[in-house]
């Protein structure tokens, strides 16, 4: 057996893989059962967004921005409509601005439901943890139907506010809603955390150290599980965030286990920044009239926020005319995933669907 | 080993509760107010004709044209019986175009178009995508029928 030697093979996973989440391929080259390249092939989803951003009025863009996050529109919302309202030197209500937050907010815990539920399907426990938060996930959409009619693209942030005030009865469902979501969040760290299975399957899998962490520019769950405690609702506040108390959950050892447990913690800080902004909800109007058709003066403009992936920004220009001359997406599920291959060399298939897994992405945001 | 006990007393402690999924086909939930659907239009059963004047506000600020609208002179303002003098001719929307994004109710001058917050408009399914464009007749009989209301934001912010 010294001599033993195999020849090198390449497996294509995706683009129809369950584990890619969407369409996206991975090609891994194999020497037996170890990975010992990987190219990820991006591109399925592509639908030319930025392109097709530059024929259209700021306002008809927010749509748009729904459907490249779709598990978090309301946070491409938030990020694209900072962006304009720089570019045009908006200031919005702070009834508005609240709002704003508290539905950010609630767009993270979402967001972390499914990121969560769908990392534990990839490690094998299928689809059952996946259903506990999808019924949390739920209650957050409903509360999102009676706010703005939709519960996925829900297109409600406007230029200078958001493009309805509350319902009389959010508040109350909204408050129901953050008292119940920290026991359920009990419910499922007792069943997961210490859980042999998810151990043996994430500790040391897919490990990201720090150092390389910061050298690809990633943000989000991903940078802090690797211990760095970069958040840029800290960092660089935007809207009202400067005003609410929250700790930023951070990792030690950069594994997939870690990446969970940044994401845990932090669903139980917007839990609290939610009460926050709910007990500091001023009456007033909840936006500023801007037309439709904005002409913004001549001029560049970069946004960004603490999207629940990473840090999302937009970067527009205006040549003085109605619509963006240029309209650029800084998307944190592509620039997170760009450690894929050093995080996956060296690892068996098995233990790649679980790192792929663990890096939360969207394919919509991915291609765009 | 530890875990495992831990994770079994939590099953034990929620194994009674009730289930929360619905069986979606048989039991429709209700739906709230705001509920957004496909637009369609509103029917003014005082002066018995479209509120719609035709003036393509809607069609110009749809983001992805599904809308095709013309506008016509109204016979009934020159009877005197409607104070409308130009009224919608012909009004097409592509429901398999449109992202039910709500934009054209927020920019219509006249209150003449509305999202379906009822179940009919949610479940729009058909086998050919021509089904899905929709003439002035489809648009307009929900609410010549009086089965769609529509909602105003208390606040009058999409009213101007």
């Amino acid at each position: 057996m010294t001599n033993f030697s195999t020849e090198p093979y390449v497996v294509n996973i995706g683009p129809q893989h369950p584990s890619t989440h969407g369409v996206f391929r991975m090609k891994v080259t194999l020497d037996g059962e170890r990975i010992t390249d990987a190219e990820m092939v991006v591109g399925y989803l592509h639908r030319s967004m930025e392109k097709l951003a530059e024929e259209r009025t700021y306002t008809q863009n927010i749509p748009f921005t729904d459907r490249a996050d779709y598990l978090s529109s309301m946070s491409n919302n938030l990020a694209y409509c900072l962006t304009a309202e720089k570019l045009a030197g908006i200031a919005v209500p702070e009834r508005g601005e609240h709002i704003r937050v508290i539905m950010a907010e609630l767009q993270r815990l979402a967001n972390h439901c499914m990121a969560v539920g769908t990392f534990i399907n990839d490690a094998g426990a299928w689809q059952t943890p996946l259903m506990w938060l999808f019924a949390e996930r739920e209650k957050i959409l409903d509360l999102f139907e009676m706010t703005c009619g939709a519960r996925l693209t829900l297109n409600y942030m406007r230029i200078g506010g958001v493009s309805f005030d509350l319902p009389d009865e959010f508040v109350p469902a909204c408050r129901r809603f953050i008292d119940q979501f920290p026991g359920r969040l009990d419910e499922v760290e007792q069943m997961l955390l210490e859980n042999e299975i998810l151990l043996a399957r994430s500790k040391g899998i897919g490990v990201i150290p720090t150092v390389a962490a910061i050298n690809a520019s990633l943000t989000g769950p991903m940078l802090r599980a690797s211990g760095v405690a970069w958040d840029i609702r800290k960092a660089d506040p935007y809207s009202i965030y400067d005003r609410f108390a929250f700790r930023v959950p951070v990792g030690e050892n950069g594994d997939s286990y870690d990446r969970f447990l940044v994401r845990l913690a932090e669903m139980r800080e917007s839990v609290k920044i939610v009460d926050q902004a709910l007990r500091a909800l001023p009456g007033g109007p909840h936006k500023v009239d801007v037309p439709l058709s904005i002409r913004p003066p001549v001029g560049e403009a970069y946004a960004r926020v603490e999207a629940p992936k990473g840090e999302l920004g937009f970067y527009l220009v205006s040549d003085g005319g109605t619509s963006p001359w240029r309209f650029h997406m800084r998307p944190p599920s592509l620039i997170n995933l760009s450690l894929l291959r050093e995080m996956v060399i060296g690892l068996t298939i098995a233990d790649a669907i679980v790192s792929f897994g663990s890096v939360d992405i969207v394919i919509g945001e991915l291609d765009r | 080993m530890i875990g495992v006990i831990k994770a079994m007393g939590t099953t034990f402690k929620t194994a009674l509760r009730r289930p929360v999924t619905v069986q979606y086909p048989e039991i429709h939930l209700p739906l709230p107010e705001r509920e957004r659907a496909f637009p369609l239009l509103l029917w003014d059963h005082d002066v018995d004709e479209p509120f719609c004047t035709g003036c393509q506000a809607c069609e110009r600020a749809c983001p992805v044209e599904c809308m095709t609208v013309t506008m016509r002179d109204n016979p009934k303002q020159k009877e005197g019986t409607s104070k409308r003098r130009k009224i919608v001719d012909t009004f097409w929307i592509d429901y398999g175009r449109c992202m039910r994004c709500n934009i054209c109710v927020e920019v219509c001058n006249f209150d003449a178009i509305a999202m379906n917050n009822t179940w009919s408009g949610i479940e729009r399914s058909a086998y050919d995508r021509r089904d899905l464009v929709m003439d002035m007749d489809e648009l307009m009989s929900k609410s010549m029928a009086g089965q769609v209301t529509r909602w105003t934001p208390d606040d009058g912010s999409d009213e101007k």
